[in-house]
């Protein structure tokens, strides 16, 4: 007799959570159990290599680290190869979006095109533009040969190692903002165009009166996106290296904070100290993403 | 051994590494076991395991190849993550002492073969508590290889007496030759490869290197490290360099494209010019080392207790590194062995290289290694060259002055030794 009634409302009290109960146990196994676990080890003396020998020594790790001038140069590094493949990456991604949005000839094609670069393999890529950034052999430094500039050694200095792995995530990843942005694009109704065709706005007027506002929150998601994935930035500056040392470059150059990370994990064995290095950046992200966030909300608002 | 192959097999490599590490097939009476070998650069054993595989019927072999630092540095994740690494693992003399403090991990290789080896080789894989984790394969020794055609353009002497008796004297003598060169070098060459392959050299031939016998580290102390870095500082600030960092692609691409007429050339370092540099067969050739006999490289095969069929792994590692087997590599490969009972046969003794211009290399390589004094290698010492070499990059990038950057190497090793 309850029979019936207990499964009618199991199937509707309790099925939605069935549903996305596998979600949440492979984030559990996979997302939230590592990073509890790693913030657990953070404030031990961990050495990998010694079969898990550690000891609990506290904030140590982390005073340490903000004393360490390795990490500040790491810190500035991101930063600045984060904005410098962010800013331009978004912009262009915008106008590619735009231009797709038009009757064009192949358009499928084309926009198949604009995310090959993004499914092929980053080391591939990454071994292909250090070739081109050859110092004696390279192609950039042909091209710019022919100008007249002479021959820049692309991983020796900071500024020049930063533009060389820029250009490697901008490769990478702007085809896929331009889909996003295209996809909302395609959302916007046609009535707001004729509309302003009519009062004969310009087509850039269009462009930025309508189609910049309209496509606000996917302006912020593809921020939020960019700004995780650039401050991880690690497999680029590893392999533009050569050497594959993880210290990037003769003078750190161009050493990440996801590098810098490998590096105390990976060849230092400091387990504990590498995991403080992955809890810090994981805050430093939060707090980009966060500003981020409220800043693009402005800069849209202001728009309209 | 101690150059990489490709960069590109460094990742693949490690996704293999996981993926087929800890496979292979099901031991047991009959069942087909498969032995995977993780291995850095060129060891020319793929003739050897299709010998060893029509002999033994039921063993597969597998050779998994990656970049020298990162081979080093996935074994060491392996060890200390419990899995993943190879049956055989190989293992160069910059890092066996890293190894050699986690000894536990590997399987004792027992004493049986102790009277074959170099006595140094011997100890340099022994750990506290007398035990054996790895066979060795060859040893470096020292000489230097160089290009007949490129010193004819420039105007020195091309043959390799007179070449061995210019710089006889000592590295200084290798330097004053540099500048001749220089002084009339063929346009788009350099006398050297690279400061951190040339000073690699140098310190090679220190009685003592990096690391003091009882294990601490010497760097800021021991003059002869200073002393090596001040010649190689003077090289580069002479303009001898091609400013290349060994086992880059850059590097690899020099070879290809000849943009230097020199390199300290170990024995394993014979083996890597005729991989790269094939169009200029019997335009290279060797001569002596300035400054006496000298090691850098060299290698071992261990095997990690964590693999599945240790008893098969350690008999295919034992027949890979038996006299035989290591005198058919220095004949192939140029790679010397480290049994010493080799050095006197004819075939190695009187070993000519058509590809180095006929030049005796059985002959200088031996000699060399009966004089070599052994050099005590410590647990970073591998990450130490690494450091130093970048300190050198930073003078030939005009980044920093030779003081600036000395002092910062000196701090950076310190930094290794926490």
């Amino acid at each position: 007799m309850a029979m019936p009634h207990l499964s009618a409302r199991l199937d509707t009290k309790g099925s939605p959570y069935l549903y996305v109960l596998p979600f949440f146990l492979l984030f559990g196994a996979f997302g939230l159990f590592p990073l509890i676990y790693t913030g657990y080890v953070s404030f031990n003396d961990w050495n990998l290599l010694d079969a898990g020998e550690h000891r609990w020594v506290g904030l140590a790790n982390y005073s340490e680290l903000f004393h360490d001038a390795y990490f500040w140069n790491a810190l500035g590094n991101t930063l600045s190869i984060w904005v410098l493949s962010t800013v331009p990456q978004l912009l262009a991604a915008l106008w590619i979006a735009h231009l797709l949005n038009h009757r064009l000839r192949a358009r499928t094609g084309l926009r198949m095109g604009v995310l090959l670069p993004n499914i092929t393999s980053i080391v591939a890529v990454t071994i292909v533009f250090t070739q081109m950034f050859g110092r004696d052999f390279g192609m950039v430094n042909w091209l710019i040969g022919l100008t007249g500039i002479g021959p820049i050694d692309w991983q020796a200095s900071t500024w020049s190692s930063h533009l060389a792995i820029s250009t490697i995530v901008m490769w990478r990843w702007t085809g896929y903002n331009a889909l996003i942005y295209l996809a909302s694009m395609q959302a916007i109704p046609h009535d707001l165009y004729e509309a302003a065709e009519l009062d004969g706005a310009s087509s850039f007027q269009q462009f930025r009166r309508i189609t910049v506002p309209m496509l606000r929150p996917t302006i912020i998601f593809t921020t939020v996106i960019s700004t995780i994935g650039g401050l991880q930035i690690m497999a680029e500056p590893l392999l533009f290296a050569g050497t594959s040392t993880p210290t990037g470059g003769s003078d750190r150059q161009f050493q990440t904070i996801a590098l810098f990370m490998y590096e105390q994990g990976f060849r230092e064995f400091r387990f504990g100290y590498a995991s403080a290095i992955a809890w810090t950046l994981c805050l430093i992200i939060a707090v980009f993403a966060i500003v981020n966030f409220l800043l693009t909300r402005r800069i849209a608002n202001d728009e309209k | 051994m101690r150059f990489s192959r490709a960069l590109a097999t460094a990742a693949a490599a490690t996704l293999l590494l996981t993926a087929c590490g800890s496979g292979g097939g099901e031991s047991g009476d009959g069942a087909t076991v498969t032995l995977n070998v993780s291995l850095f650069g060129n060891f020319g054993y793929q003739e050897l395991y299709k010998q060893y595989e029509s002999a033994h019927p039921n063993i597969k072999i597998k050779e998994h190849t990656a970049a020298y630092n990162d081979h080093h540095r996935d074994l060491a994740t392996h060890l200390a993550t419990g899995s993943g690494a190879g049956d055989i693992e190989g293992v160069d003399m910059g890092f066996i002492a890293q190894m050699r403090e986690v000894g536990q991990q590997f399987t004792d290789l027992g004493t049986d073969r102790q009277s074959e080896y170099l006595p140094w080789k011997w100890q340099a894989s022994l750990t506290k508590d007398g035990k054996q984790i790895g066979y060795g394969t060859d040893v470096g020794g020292l000489a230097i290889c160089y290009r007949r055609d490129l010193f004819q353009q420039a105007g020195l002497p091309a043959d390799r007496d007179a070449v061995s008796a210019a710089w006889a004297g000592g590295w200084d003598k290798y330097l004053e030759l540099g500048k001749q060169y220089t002084a009339k070098a063929p346009k788009g060459t350099a006398f050297f490869d690279g400061g951190g392959a040339l000073y690699n050299a140098v310190i090679g031939q220190a009685p003592e290197g990096f690391y003091s016998s009882d294990n601490t580290i010497v760097v800021a102390t021991n003059p002869e490290v200073r002393k090596a870095w001040d010649l190689v500082v003077q090289a580069i600030q002479s303009n001898l360099s091609a400013k290349l960092i060994e086992s880059s692609p850059e590097w690899n691409n020099g070879f290809a494209k000849g943009q230097f007429a020199t390199i300290a050339c170990p024995a394993w370092m014979m083996a890597k010019i005729k991989d790269q540099a094939k169009s200029f067969a019997g335009k290279w050739d060797v001569a002596a080392v300035p400054g006496g006999g000298g090691n850098w490289g060299g290698s071992y095969l261990t095997v990690p207790k964590q693999g599945k069929h240790v008893a098969e792994a350690k008999e295919l590692a034992a027949w890979l590194t038996a006299p035989e087997q290591q005198a058919r590599n220095f004949t192939s490969q140029g790679l010397l062995p480290s049994i010493p009972a080799l050095y006197d046969k004819p075939e190695i003794a009187g070993y000519k290289d058509p590809f180095f211009n006929d030049a005796p290399v059985g002959k200088l390589f031996t000699t060399a290694a009966k004089e070599l004094k052994p050099q005590y290698q410590g647990p970073r010492t591998g990450d130490i060259q690494t450091t130093i070499r970048d300190g050198l990059v930073r003078i030939e990038q005009g980044k920093q002055t030779s003081d600036q950057s000395w002092q910062q190497t000196v701090s950076d090793v310190e930094r290794l030794a926490k």
